[in-house]
């Protein structure tokens, strides 16, 4: 059996067309990601971090290179197979909580299993519990706009979770909350990596965030500059 | 794979939350149904009731009608002059193969009299065959026998309106009519008819054997002449042979001779071929009417895709959501696709509703005769169905080909 949620990436580059002119995004990047590893990736804006991101997340297709999920090719497969692979391996965060707001809080957990083929009582279920996994256990009727911003983030975790994929990936997962909050929320993450060995990927300009990490990648200019323990 | 319940309640809660514009879209569907279904009805009602007219006439009919007259010059019109007899007619019977009964005919206008009542109405006078030609059966009493016929007996069988104008409640057989002033006993009613195509009543009438209407009451040129002759053929195919027959068998008897050119003396008419050209021309009419309805109902499936365009594009975001969470082509299309149908299919509802009270006024007010079929309302329905799933298509297929980062970025 293979391990879940390990990722390969070799010589990763991805181009983008403005008009004529190609722009490079990321630069034949390679690295390893073990199963259960909490990484922080840094960089300011315009550096590829979401790029990667994205390509990590199976949203994109790296122009070149290859990138192994569980030791499976992903990067030349079709948009459903992707949507697939997302379905099973990965669980988004987003900065801007991404909730449908006229569908309650246990509809937006939901949501991930309506493509899988569950039945209706299987995803009650599920959804609930990982409600209460992230501590939201009573408010599945509510619709987002009667929840504060962390409790959004933490439908939206929740949302993640569901399908039990061994990978989550946070893009800014703080950026629209407040301090106090965004350190709730990565203490959230923090638990889930220890206690369920999910390995997290977590996307971040702000130090004090990425200090959450075990392991910290930085970007400049679409190519790594760093990778290693925490250092701050 | 597609959850389609859970598609469904998607779909539902977003043509809940924009009401007022699913109301609106949902209009150009119920229009257009509901004129399919009213504009159908209207033509379906029309051809029922000459359906009723033909089969009320008679199957299968011809009728031989005397020629004209001229007079110095003058050409009467035709059945002007009398040429037709009673000879003629058990002729054609005899020896034209494609007639099934005959029934020669000679009537009139003549006041009657019953007790203190009294009604002006056509006499015919005519044979037994007469009830088998004209498909007409006897409701209470008996119809008068080829011996009563022979014998010029003073028998009569009434029409539904003679009878209740006559009698009133009473029944009338066994009682003493007077015709022109001579007694006749009734020994039948006929059942009612209704309207000719022409519009005339035909319960208005009183039935007597053709020699006592010819000896007795209106009198003849020559002895049994008639004044036409209705022919019952042996079905819809033989129509026109039988036309040819007997058009043939007169010119014979007629001593007309082909080699001098000698004009007829009669005229068959194909009266079902008549009715039936005119079924067939609200058969047209009724198709024609279907497919202008049927173009509000294709406008009304432009404001869906219009309304689609417009979800789709206001909801990139929720689609971009959906996509990374893991929702495949198919499943974003299915989406829009139920929704759009399900907007049509409400519409369609609505449109029946509408279809069914739009007929019903126009039978009321205008007092058209309208008959809304079944196979209409499901015609119209499945109609509203495939619109939905055709201008669904667009922006579902839209939708589906964004991509999930530039989706997710929407604002």
């Amino acid at each position: 059996m293979l391990r879940a949620g390990h990722i390969v990436v070799e010589d990763v580059a991805k181009d983008y067309m403005l008009g004529e002119i190609r722009i490079p995004a990321i630069k034949r990047v390679s690295l390893t990601i073990e199963k259960g590893e909490f990484i922080s990736i840094m960089g300011p804006s315009g550096s590829g971090k979401s790029t990667f991101m994205n390509i990590l997340g199976c949203l994109d297709r790296p122009t070149s290179g290859r990138y192994l999920l569980d030791g499976a090719d992903v990067s030349s497969l079709k948009k459903d197979e992707l949507a697939e692979i997302r379905s099973k391996k990965i669980g988004f965060v987003f900065q801007g909580f991404n909730l449908l707001s006229r569908t309650t809080a246990l509809e937006n957990v939901e949501l991930p299993m309506l493509y899988n083929g569950l039945s209706a009582s299987e995803r009650k279920g599920r959804a609930a519990s990982a409600l209460k996994t992230v501590g939201l256990a009573g408010r599945e009727g509510h619709h987002p706009n009667q929840l504060s911003g962390g409790q959004q983030q933490r439908v939206a975790i929740a949302r993640a979770l569901v399908n039990n994929a061994p990978i989550i990936l946070a893009d800014e997962p703080t950026g629209n909350l407040d301090t106090k909050t965004g350190v709730e929320i990565m203490e959230l993450f923090v638990r889930l990596n220890t206690e369920a060995s999910i390995t997290v990927i977590l996307v971040t300009h702000e130090p004090d965030i990425s200090k959450f990490g075990k392991r910290e990648i930085r970007f400049l200019d679409g190519a790594v500059v760093s990778d290693g323990p925490h250092t701050l | 794979m597609i959850n389609v319940p859970s598609t469904v309640k998607i779909a539902a809660i977003s043509i809940m939350a924009n009401k007022m514009r699913s109301g609106l879209t949902m209009l150009g569907i119920i229009i257009g149904v509901g004129a399919v279904i009213t504009m159908l009805a209207v033509g379906t009602g029309a051809r029922e009731k000459i359906g009723e007219q033909i089969s009320s006439m008679g199957s299968n009919l011809l009728i031989v009608l005397p020629g004209a007259t001229s007079a110095g010059g003058f050409r009467m019109g035709a059945g002007t002059q009398s040429t037709l007899s009673m000879g003629d007619a058990e002729a054609i019977l005899k020896e034209s193969p494609s007639v099934r009964a005959v029934a020669p005919i000679l009537g009139g206008i003549a006041q009657t009299v019953y007790g203190n009542q009294n009604w002006s109405t056509g006499v015919t006078g005519t044979t037994p065959d007469f009830f088998n030609v004209r498909d007409w059966l006897v409701e209470s009493g008996r119809a008068f026998t080829d011996d009563e016929v022979r014998g010029a007996s003073k028998v009569c069988l009434l029409g539904q309106t003679v009878a209740e104008k006559l009698f009133g409640g009473i029944d009338p057989v066994g009682q003493v009519v007077r015709i022109k002033k001579v007694p006749f006993t009734v020994i039948g009613v006929l059942e009612k008819k209704g309207q000719s195509p022409m519009g005339q009543d035909q319960d208005d009438t009183i039935i007597i054997p053709v020699t006592t209407a010819q000896k007795k009451i209106f009198g003849t040129a020559f002895p049994g002449m008639v004044r036409l002759i209705m022919i019952k053929a042996g079905g819809v195919e033989e129509l026109a042979s039988a036309e040819r027959q007997v058009a043939e068998l007169l010119r014979q008897r007629h001593r007309l001779s082909g080699a001098q050119r000698q004009e007829d003396d009669f005229t068959v008419r194909n009266l079902t071929q008549m009715m039936q050209a005119a079924e067939q021309s609200t058969k047209v009419m009724t198709l024609l009417l279907g497919a202008i309805a049927s173009v509000s109902l294709l406008v009304g499936g432009i404001g869906i895709m219009n309304i689609m365009l417009v979800s789709v594009t206001e909801r990139t975001r929720e689609i971009g959501i959906r996509m990374a969470v893991g929702a495949k082509t198919w499943d974003i299309r299915l989406q829009f696709i139920i929704e759009a149908v399900i907007l049509s299919l409400i519409g369609g509802v609505f449109g029946i509703l509408a279809g069914v009270l739009g007929s019903m006024l126009l039978t009321s007010i205008a007092g058209w005769n309208t008959v809304i079929s079944p196979l209409s309302v499901s015609l119209a329905f499945s109609f509203a169905g495939g619109i939905g799933v055709f201008f669904g298509f667009y922006p579902a297929y839209k939708a589906s080909l964004l991509d999930p980062i530039d989706a997710l970025r929407h604002e």
